[in-house]
């Protein structure tokens, strides 16, 4: 039987409806479950919005302000003359991302195999490295450079290490997890030619899981540049100090050269290296592989 | 076949093949090793790279990381908590204060990001030059720190929480903006031709056809932002933007270091806590909807 839309009336509708209700809407639990949780995000929502004042006249008074103070002043950029100077500290910065990115790997690719659980025997022993990859991670960069700049003083070095150590913790789960993704049967390929312990890693792991630690470490040098970039706030180097300095002496239109200056360096490194890994490692489909580690 | 009952011929130019391949290899390897060490060379000039000084500040990390817990006794554990922790109280309004900033922020710069998503997804924005332009603003919007636009918006509404949420809402709208605008992009268009056949409008397209769609993937980034976003809440206190951040960073400066370690405590207990959290929901809330990547 063919049943014609046109055909339908609106009586053989409500017919339906009362036959089969849940067809035409959900359960009255479920919508129940559904609106409470609605009203629960919007209540909570004005409830911060009235916190933190948003609902006051100061706010309005404030976005003004914004609007006419640090965005108008913003243009045109100004200080060209320093222009070499703020070329040499973004450089700065970059070479610091760089180390840091450096660093981080190396210190991560031998522990990264004691995270594996397919490579490691001892549990605790696996689960304690994941665990100390987790804690190095959960200090973001910023606190990291904080504690360095108090213990090995002011300057590039503070933010390197502090680059570095959050590398470390995300590079192990990142690395130990492709170890994890690892085809055995390639392994075993070599264990039957009668391959000892170390060429089963030269020529059963490594090719497998090389490509994908390039490709996940150069993403990481990418994002490393941003977060290189804010470090000079606490003083651990790179562009971000002079950024802070002029923003807080008020000097927007030098500060939106800098700014320039940053996000150019920014798209040019990122250009840079997603050429690189398509070139070297060829997976363009991955663009962003830690997305679920790191802040982009 | 065997190699060896191959024809003599072919297994000689399978081995002169294989050796040039094996070259080439090699030289790729060379050159691009060169090239490697010649960057880390420069970037180690640049940036004043001293393995000396940094084998020399080691120690100094260590004592200080010692410096940051006090003397805590087995015996007199109870008292010993409680004067770490003496000030818990402001701690942990601020951590209150934290939480609340990085769920505003999350609310606000996806509600917006979400309304610039339409214009910065080809398939829906219209024009190619809104699509251009909306895309290039949300990049620059999301390539400038969340700690620089702080600094901005101390400038216009002073010190406190408010400047932290607004610099974090902007960079949210920047990260949802773009993310959103790819789930935009992967709809599949038929279910519109649906909605479009059976006499919709556009509201009931976009309620009928492209909501169900997008929803799980929207809400998934949603809960990951704000996972990020608490973060970033943590830090831009360091510049006078709120949140715990600011405790941290004065008694760092005070040279406060046992309150600064029960700080990092906290805040360690809290990002772990709130990964594990998140996590879970995300996988019981969304199930295995497509986690995109």
């Amino acid at each position: 039987m063919t049943v014609r839309l046109a055909n339908l009336s609106a009586l053989d509708i409500a017919a339906e409806r009362a036959r089969l209700p849940r067809m035409f809407s959900r359960s009255p639990g479920e919508r129940i479950r559904q609106w409470s949780g609605w009203i629960v995000v919007i209540a909570l929502t004005l409830y911060c919005l009235h916190r933190f004042g948003f609902l006051s006249k100061d706010f309005l008074h404030g976005l003004t302000k914004f609007a006419a103070v640090v965005v108008a002043q913003l243009f045109p950029p100004t200080g060209f003359d320093n222009l070499p100077m703020f070329l040499k500290v973004m450089g700065e910065t970059i070479a610091m991302a760089f180390i840091g990115t450096l660093l981080g790997a190396l210190f991560a690719f031998p522990l990264s195999f004691l995270a594996s659980k397919n490579m490691m025997r001892s549990r605790p022993l696996q689960f304690g490295t994941r665990r100390f990859a987790d804690l190095l991670r959960s200090f973001d960069y910023l606190i990291w450079a904080l504690i360095f700049v108090r213990a090995i003083g002011l300057g590039p070095l503070a933010g390197i290490m502090a680059i570095a150590i959050v590398e470390t913790g995300t590079f192990i789960k990142l690395y130990s997890e492709a170890i994890e993704n690892l085809d055995r049967k390639q392994i075993d390929g070599v264990t039957a030619a009668g391959g000892n312990g170390l060429q089963r890693i030269r020529f059963g792991v490594l090719p497998q899981v090389l490509p994908m630690m390039l490709s996940n470490t150069l993403y990481m040098f990418e994002h490393n540049v941003r977060s290189a970039s804010i470090l000079g706030i606490v003083g651990a180097g790179g562009i971000g100090f002079l950024l802070a300095d002029r923003l807080r002496a008020y000097e927007l239109q030098e500060a939106c050269l800098i700014i320039i200056v940053l996000v150019v360096a920014v798209y040019a490194i990122d250009w840079l290296s997603k050429a690189l890994r398509e070139r070297l490692i060829g997976d363009h489909r991955r663009r962003e592989p830690v997305d679920d580690a790191q802040q982009t | 076949m065997s190699v060896a009952s191959a024809p003599r011929g072919q297994s000689a130019r399978f081995a002169a093949e294989y050796a040039t391949h094996r070259r080439h290899k090699k030289v790729y390897a060379i050159l691009f090793g060169a090239a490697f060490a010649l960057c880390t060379i420069a970037a180690g000039i640049t940036a004043n790279f001293d393995v000396l000084k940094l084998v020399e500040g080691l120690p100094r990390t260590t004592e200080f990381l010692l410096k940051l817990v006090p003397p805590i006794g087995v015996a007199t554990f109870t008292a010993d908590m409680r004067e770490w922790y003496w000030d818990i109280n402001k701690w942990m309004e601020s951590l209150l204060n934290t939480l609340l900033m990085a769920w505003l922020a999350t609310v606000l710069g996806t509600l917006i990001g979400g309304f610039f998503s339409f214009f910065a997804a080809r398939n829906l924005a219209g024009h190619y030059l809104i699509y251009w332009t909306t895309r290039r603003l949300l990049e620059i919007v999301r390539t400038v720190p969340d700690i620089v636009w702080a600094l901005m918006f101390i400038i216009a509404f002073g010190i406190g929480p408010l400047a932290g949420i607004l610099a974090i809402t902007v960079h949210t709208v920047g990260a949802q903006g773009k993310l959103f605008a790819e789930v935009n992009e992967n709809i599949s268009p038929l279910p519109i031709d649906g909605i479009r056949a059976a006499g919709g409008n556009w509201w009931q397209e976009i309620r009928y056809a492209v909501l169900p769609q997008v929803m799980p993937n929207y809400m998934s980034y949603t809960f990951w932002r704000l996972e990020l976003n608490v973060r970033s809440a943590t830090i831009v206190g360091f510049v006078g933007a709120g949140g715990i951040g600011h405790d941290l960073f004065t008694s760092v400066q005070q040279l406060y270091f046992a309150d600064a370690g029960a700080i990092l405590l906290i805040v360690v207990a809290t990002i772990m806590l709130i990964d594990v959290l998140s996590e879970s929901f995300r996988h019981s809330a969304i199930g295995k909807a497509s986690f995109a990547q």
